[in-house]
């Protein structure tokens, strides 16, 4: 069954054409990449996905939900939640609050519960701080539940984000560029954590990547995009092999 | 073993509850002895209204995270909502305790009101344009009650922006607001146990918010709005969320001030925007977010003019020169820096003392 | 003729408006603050200009210069002193402080002067222009304003376009970090433009207190706001947007007064400020910023 079915997607900046006729269908619980050189458009599909723009042309669809132009909260209360490649966490909170606000629609209480402290206010407040530490300690953060977001190491930060936008409950998730900025330890231990998060939420997972490494070891299906339109599609190896990524890549 | 964040926050905003009532009980006895002088006791009402509105421009500017440089607009808002009623209902209540509490409702309501509708246009600016704008605000609300006219009469209500025979009153008439000279005649019910009530009140707020699911949503805006609205928070919602709690607080601060003041009237010095910034000057040398630092840089900088008197004309040069110096001080990064290299040096000092 | 008379009156105000606002712009455009005290420095302006002939008894042009002077070290002297070590720090640190600065100046003018409102003798001594036998009279010191105004705006667009000191601040004021490493004197290039908006702020307080002649310590600060105000409303950082800004703001303030309300004409200017910044969020000539996810 297709989690997300984009057909024809497109937007232009100024006239130039960014992304164009961009198409994918991932199927649920699938590992899917997405990749190309600097400025093919990766992160301008991310964001059209992800309701940051809105396309020109093309339909998006959730989960058999036509999710095509709405808002970015609408588009993550539909099932999308995302990372970003220069790491937004709130750096001011704790790494705890950062995820109990990722579970903001779902532990509701309204405000004046929660100013007043009623009964309500308590038992979200715990079932929060349980659901928080569950995702925290997947990522192996539960022993730095206090520490203010913005110290923590940088590695840890990208998990730290990426047990966010679980905390949103997505059907669909989007990691853009999760490896970037790290070593290849960290990067091999990255990949164990992605792997980890598909099977153990029975996740879907779209993700930008650069590193053939990563993409290679734990995607199954590939799509690469060269000036904002797709090159080629398919099973990882077929992908990687053929000539034209390669000379996308590399030059003639 | 590490003490869990929920309880450390839990004693820190005991502490600042116990400063609070601790403060009023040392007050209560210097009065009941009669330690007190004249001059401070015409102050403790003034003193509770400015940590109210420092508390809550906390927090717009250190909550919500934007500049805003209208909020004595929404004390005046308040002030004159507030004293209006007290006047109207002169008759029907005859308690000015009773009217005060009414007052205190109808002002913050009545700013929270604004707050909102000024919020939804003016909330899409951001940094020192949203300032600029606020100011704006401010200017035009002191502007529109200068002109404004209100009578009551057995018809009801009667508004002019003219002049005070335009209301049209038959002989029953009082006129209430009376453009530039404002309402006069509002009792002085404000008492400092009153004000301490309402800002406790006020810290209640702000506190439990800060600590709560709609607290979490507001700070998540201010550190990182993209990221905000990417995990489904819904950013104008709270934006305007935080500015109305803290306009409507803002007129509750405005109530009290009336009802220190026989006449009230929309002066430059009372309500301008030189008033906004007294304010922000408070939250900032107490502390963005911090709500203790508020209060105690309310009462501090409202009390040290008053304390340099002796000085007469050099008092003010004084406050420049100390708000000045203390501003380098603690936000200059080379000063920053030396401080942490002091500090450095101390700890180094100690542990071989040791 | 009485709405042209207005009118020219309020493109005579709005020039000095201008002049402010011209100086506001560049002082935000390259150090990004929101300097309050730049208001300030209009009076200390007018202040110098008036010990120097009222009391000590030069000439008008003497005082001028000597203002232009004064006020050019003072704002050196302040962004050394108060502004140079709070560069890095946050936004909010840096606006504090200017208004300590402001608080600063006002209160030693208080200190000097006293509170009460000095009779300020026009600047200008010409005599005024009669159009149309009598009916419409024209002051000196609206049209010298006026022609000030326009000649400060082509100097200071000739100065920033053709001079390298213009051309580092533009650099500057695009990217500070940058500009550094171009081998800019980041220093150097935001202390020049501190002294040419001071300088600014001092043939601005001359003008204006010639045109309105109570001078008080608290005289620069709402034309002060009100130049900030015609920067915004320009588009902030333009030079064209702070004299656009500042003329129309001068005219919309003196046909309000006129044909409106003398009280509501403050009203009347913010809230076109806020319609222009509401269509408009970056003003009439700003550009529009977009933020990259």
């Amino acid at each position: 069954m297709a989690i997300l079915e984009v057909k024809g997607l497109g937007i232009s900046f100024g006239g130039l054409k960014v992304v164009d006729d961009f198409s994918v269908t991932i199927e649920k619980g699938q590992l899917y990449g997405l990749i190309g050189p600097n400025g093919a458009g990766k992160t301008t599909v991310f964001n059209l996905l992800t309701g940051v723009y809105k396309p020109d042309v093309g339909t998006i669809r959730l989960d058999g939900q036509n999710i095509t132009g709405k808002k970015t909260i609408e588009i993550n209360q539909a099932g999308i939640a995302r990372t970003f490649q220069n790491i937004r966490l709130f750096k001011e909170l704790s790494v705890l609050d950062n995820v109990k606000a990722g579970l903001h629609n779902h532990y509701v209480y309204s405000t004046v519960e929660g100013i007043l402290r009623l009964p309500r206010y308590r038992k979200m407040e715990r079932a929060m701080d349980e659901r928080a530490m569950e995702l925290l300690s997947v990522f192996d953060l539960d022993g730095e539940r206090d520490f203010k977001a913005s110290n923590l190491p940088y590695g840890k930060q990208r998990k730290l984000e990426i047990a966010r936008a679980l905390a949103t409950e997505p059907k669909l998730l989007l990691l853009d560029e999760p490896a970037a900025g790290m070593n290849p330890n960290e990067t091999a231990e990255l990949m164990e954590t992605i792997r980890f998060v598909r099977d153990h939420f029975d996740m879907t997972i779209l993700l930008i990547e650069h590193d053939m490494k990563l993409v290679s070891g734990i995607c199954e299906k590939i799509t690469v995009l060269n000036f904002g339109q797709v090159l080629t599609q398919g099973n990882t190896t077929d992908v990687l092999n053929d000539r034209r990524v390669i000379t996308a890549y590399l030059g003639e | 073993m590490k003490m869990n964040q929920k309880r450390k926050v839990f004693i820190q905003n005991l502490i600042t509850y116990a400063i609070v009532i601790g403060c009023w009980i040392i007050i209560q006895i210097m009065i009941q002895t009669g330690n007190i002088s004249s001059l401070l006791k015409g102050l403790l009402v003034p003193l509770c209204t400015y940590a109210i509105l420092a508390v809550s421009l906390n927090l717009t500017v250190g909550i919500l995270g934007e500049l805003s440089l209208g909020h004595a607009g929404f004390m005046c808002v308040g002030a004159f909502s507030g004293a209006f009623f007290t006047n109207v209902a002169a008759n029907v209540i005859p308690g000015t305790g009773l009217r005060l509490f009414f007052a205190l409702l109808i002002g913050a309501a009545v700013a929270g009101i604004f707050g909102l509708l000024i919020g939804i246009p003016v909330l899409r600016l951001k940094g020192d344009y949203l300032a600029i704008v606020t100011l704006a605000f401010g200017e035009i609300i002191k502007n529109l009650i200068n002109t404004l006219y209100v009578g009551v009469d057995a018809a009801g209500l009667h508004f002019s922006i003219k002049d005070t025979t335009s209301l049209g009153l038959d002989e029953t008439g009082v006129v209430i607001i009376k453009g530039p000279q404002g309402i006069t005649g509002t009792p002085k019910a404000a008492t400092f146990t009153v004000g301490v009530i309402v800002l406790l009140i006020t810290v209640f707020v702000v506190l439990n918010l800060i600590n709560s699911r709609s607290g979490r949503a507001i700070m998540a805006i201010r550190d990182n709005r993209i990221a905000a609205e990417s995990i489904g928070i819904n950013v104008t919602k709270f934006k305007l969320m935080a500015f109305a709690i803290s306009a409507s607080l803002a007129g509750a601060a405005g109530v009290l001030y009336a009802h220190n003041l026989s006449s009230l009237a929309a002066t430059t010095n009372n309500f301008g925007y030189n008033k906004s910034i007294t304010i922000l000057v408070f939250v900032v040398l107490g502390g963005l977010g911090n709500v203790r630092g508020s209060i105690i840089a309310a009462v501090i900088l409202t009390l040290l003019p008053e304390l340099l008197r002796g000085l007469n004309d050099y008092r003010m040069l004084i406050y420049a020169i100390v708000l000045i110096v203390m501003m380098i001080f603690n936000s200059s990064p080379k000063a920053i820096e030396m401080r942490a290299v002091l500090r450095e040096r101390f700890k180094k000092k100690s542990k071989e003392a040791a | 003729m009485s709405f042209l008379s207005y009118l020219i009156n309020g493109i005579s105000l709005g020039s000095v408006y201008a002049i402010i606002a011209l100086g506001y712009t560049m002082v935000y455009g390259i150090a990004k603050m929101l300097n309050f005290a730049h208001g300030d420095i209009i009076m200390v302006g007018a202040f110098v200009t008036f010990t120097m002939v009222s009391t000590c008894g030069y000439p008008p042009m003497v005082g001028v210069l000597c203002a232009i002077v004064f006020c050019t070290v003072l704002g050196v002297v302040i962004e050394r002193v108060a502004y140079k070590p709070l560069r890095g720090a946050s936004k909010l640190a840096v606006l504090i402080t200017a208004i300590g600065v402001s608080y600063l100046l006002q209160n030693l003018a208080l200190l000097i002067f006293g509170s009460n409102s000095h009779q300020f003798t026009s600047v200008v001594a010409l005599p005024n222009l009669k159009l149309a036998d009598g009916a419409l009279t024209i002051s000196s010191v609206t049209i010298v304003t006026i022609l000030l105004c326009i000649i400060i705006m082509v100097v200071l667009l000739t100065f920033i376009n053709k001079t390298k000191i213009g051309q580092a601040m533009l650099a500057v004021s695009e990217d500070n970090g940058a500009a550094t490493l171009m081998g800019i004197d980041v220093n150097r290039t935001i202390a020049v433009t501190f002294a040419i908006g001071s300088a600014l702020a001092a043939i601005a307080g001359a003008l204006l207190c010639s045109a309105y002649p109570s001078l008080t310590p608290y005289t620069g600060s709402m034309p002060g706001i009100k130049a900030f105000v015609a920067a915004v409303f320009g588009g902030i950082g333009s030079i064209p947007g702070a004299f656009i800004g500042g003329v129309l703001l001068g005219i919309i303030e003196n046909l309000s007064k006129a044909y409106i309300s003398s009280q509501l004409s403050d009203a009347i200017v913010f809230s076109v400020l806020i319609i222009v910044l509401l269509v408009r969020p970056t003003g009439i000539m700003g550009k529009k910023i977009n933020e990259k996810v």
